[in-house]
Order: C-alpha cells, then structure tokens, then sequence
C-alpha cells in the first residue's frame, strides 16, 4: 500500500497545494518495515525501503501492519478512522520534530490516508 | 437558488458576566420550553444551526444558542490582550447560570457538546433543580491529555489550520463533505489561543470524575448522546457516567464528536426522541 502514496497524492492536485510549504522526510514503519517518505513542495518524490543504517528524516510513524491495514480501509470502524484516533488508543507511535507534521497537519492526515482511495 | 431567510434570530446581549461587562451574540429560534445549546471548545453557536432551523424543534422549543466570550461574534472582555485565556468549571457554570437569568428562562433546557457535554454534568451535580432536563452530547466525566496542547497556539504554526487538523478525525467519515468542512470552517475561525483554553477546562479543570456518583438523575432528568467516532469522548466515557447516574445513553451510528454540526439530520434523528419525552414528562 504504501508504495503507491506518492501516485496517490501526486494525482491530488489540491491536496499537493495545500502541502506546497511543506519540504520533509519522514519514517513510517509499518511493522517492522521501515520507509523514508520523501515530500518537495508538496509533492512526494520518493519512497525509500529500509532497512536504514543512519536515517535521516523529521518525525517518524510506528504502527503495527494491522492497525496500519484497517486504517486505510475504504471505510475505517471507530477508533481507526484517523491518525489521532490511532495515537489515542496507543497503536500509533508519533516521535522526533513534530513541526513539519503539526504545521501541515490536514494535509498529512490525508497523506497517510490516501491508500484509502483504492482500497476495496 | 431563491432567496430567504432562515428563522434564526441573532442579536448582541449586554450584560455582565463573571462581574465583567460582556457583549455575547446570541442567537434563537422557536417558541416553547426554553433550550438554551452550549458549541464545543474552540468553535460557536453555528454549529446548532441543524437544531434552530428545524420545524419539528421549534415547535415546541424555544432554542436558544450563544456564542461564549471569546468564540464566535462575541468579544472577549476588555483587557483580553494582557491575560491568557483559561476557562475552568466554576467560571463555565456560573456563565451559563447567569447567561439563563440575563434572558429570564425559566428552568430551561440544557444541551451541551464536548466541553458542553461535561458541563451539564457539573450542572447535574450542582444546580439540578435549575433545569427541567440536561441533554449531555459527547458527554464524559474525564479526557485524558493526549496530544500537547501548545501546538494550538503558537506563532509559527497557524492556529487555525492546527485546530481544524487536531479535531478533523472527530468528525465520523460517513459525513457529507459540505458539513464536515463547515464544521472544520468554524475551528479555523477561532481566535488565538482560545481552543487550547477551552481545553484547560476539558482535559485538566473540568474533571468531575470524583463527584458523578453523587449526580441524582431523579432531581433532573440526563440524557447523553454519543457518537460511534468520537475517540475524544469515548463511548465507554459515556455509559460509564450512564452507569454511575442512572442518566439515559444511546450511542449514535455514523456519527463523531460533533453530531449536531457534521451530520444535523442523522443527529435529529437521535435527539427528536429525547426532545419528545422531555416535553412529555
């Protein structure tokens, strides 16, 4: 799933202009499989596999696969439908420098939710 | 489309509030038992626009919904620049109880949502023979802190986009997408620093945890409306204060934190029922 996030969000015009200040890397680990999400103006430039030896990146992600796969299910039950809904119930680890990610907050809500759009 | 106009009536009420003189925005509708409607943290009276435009409430009800100092059309108190915002349970109460007295409603009707919802139970606790009913909407004793709340008010970060983006997973995903960002619309539209002082009452202040066993639901009828979505106030938050106070909980299908903004026909589908026994009873 997200391999195709960088299709996903280039393909959204208006999501691509809301991110257009934003110029980060960040982690998602999904399980233990790690991927640097690299994003310029908005745009996502590159999708890195791991494993890394020193990644770099502003804030990072981790959640178990499970938690990430009912997350981007068309439609998500209670308590997975958001990033902070995963965050509240202690699935979702958020960490590092949280500015890039609370400064753009709608527009990487939607980031991470994109698989959603081609989820059966 | 034709023009026309809604029957909501807004208008400035002066008076004093907490000993301080305030202009607050009021807004109302409908003919009946008084049903005064308290917004969210960080949002306003709009968010009730469902509620005040609907015939079948209006017929019955007197629906009457105010922005608090600080959120929507209401100013904040003169001097707002030198203090910071904070608003704690006795100050929320003792508004409400004045802001009933200043429009002379005569045991009214209390709905409240969120920050609203916990309200109505420190009104529950302490001045049930003041209301003929309380309606308690994402209604939870207790919030623990989840996120630090700093985020929403500093300058390098828009404190309306951040607002919007902390409460838009709230919001169920089933809802119309014209209503969600309506709803968002009105977090983007706070003033600095006042969703985040809201908060102070939500998370840390308002706590009532302690004292809901001592709500006697006999004195005055509560009625609690939770949405499926809320992760905020949870559900469990919910039937746990129903099942400490003997108060009447139904959880809403396909509806978050803001049932009244984000989907108002689903949500009057809830609400119509409770309205009818309260007016019945």
């Amino acid at each position: 799933m997200i391999e195709r996030i960088a299709d996903l969000v280039n393909a959204d015009e208006r999501l691509v202009w809301r991110g257009r200040f934003v110029h980060t890397t960040f982690l998602i680990e999904i399980g233990e499989a790690g991927y640097l999400v690299r994003i310029v103006d908005g745009r996502v430039v590159a999708v890195t596999p791991g494993p890394f030896v020193t990644p770099n990146y502003s804030f990072a992600l981790r959640a178990p696969r499970d938690a990430w796969e009912t997350f981007w299910q068309k439609l998500p039950p209670p308590g997975f439908n958001d990033l902070f809904a995963l965050f509240k119930r202690g699935l979702l680890r958020i960490e590092g420098d949280l500015h890039p990610l609370m400064a753009n907050l709608l527009y990487f809500k939607d980031v991470l939710a994109s698989p959603r759009k081609v989820a059966s | 489309m034709t023009a026309s106009f809604e029957p909501i009536v807004g208008r400035y009420l002066n008076l004093d509030l907490l000993g301080r003189p305030h202009r607050l925005y009021v807004e109302e509708a409908g003919a009946g038992i008084p049903l005064l409607c308290l917004h969210t943290a960080g949002s306003d009276a709009r968010q009730y626009r469902g509620v005040l435009n609907d015939a079948r409430v209006t017929a019955d009800y007197r629906v009457i919904a105010f922005d608090m100092p600080w959120h929507g059309k209401s100013s904040p108190p003169v001097g707002w620049q030198d203090e910071e915002y904070r608003l704690t349970s006795r100050d929320y109460v003792r508004m409400i109880v004045e802001v009933a007295d200043a429009l002379g409603l005569d045991k009214p009707v209390v709905m409240g949502c969120s920050i609203g919802g916990r309200i109505v139970l420190h009104l529950a606790h302490e001045h049930p023979e003041r209301f003929r009913a309380l309606i308690g909407l994402e209604s939870a004793a207790h919030v623990a802190p989840y996120y630090d709340v700093s985020w929403l008010h500093r300058p390098d970060v828009h404190g309306g986009e951040v607002c919007a983006g902390v409460v838009s997973g709230l919001i169920a995903p089933t809802a119309p997408e014209a209503e969600r960002w309506e709803t968002l619309w009105h977090y983007m539209q706070g003033g600095p620093g006042v969703f985040k002082g809201d908060l102070y009452f939500y998370k840390v202040d308002g706590d009532i945890r302690d004292r809901v066993d001592q709500i006697d639901t006999r004195r005055c009828p509560l009625y609690l409306l939770t949405g499926e979505y809320d992760y905020s106030c949870t559900t469990e938050g919910t039937l746990d204060v129903a099942r400490r106070t003997g108060a009447d909980a139904t959880i809403m299908k396909g509806l978050g934190h803001f049932p009244m903004s984000e989907e108002p026909g689903r949500f009057l589908s809830y609400l119509m029922p409770v309205l009818k026994r309260i007016r019945d009873a």
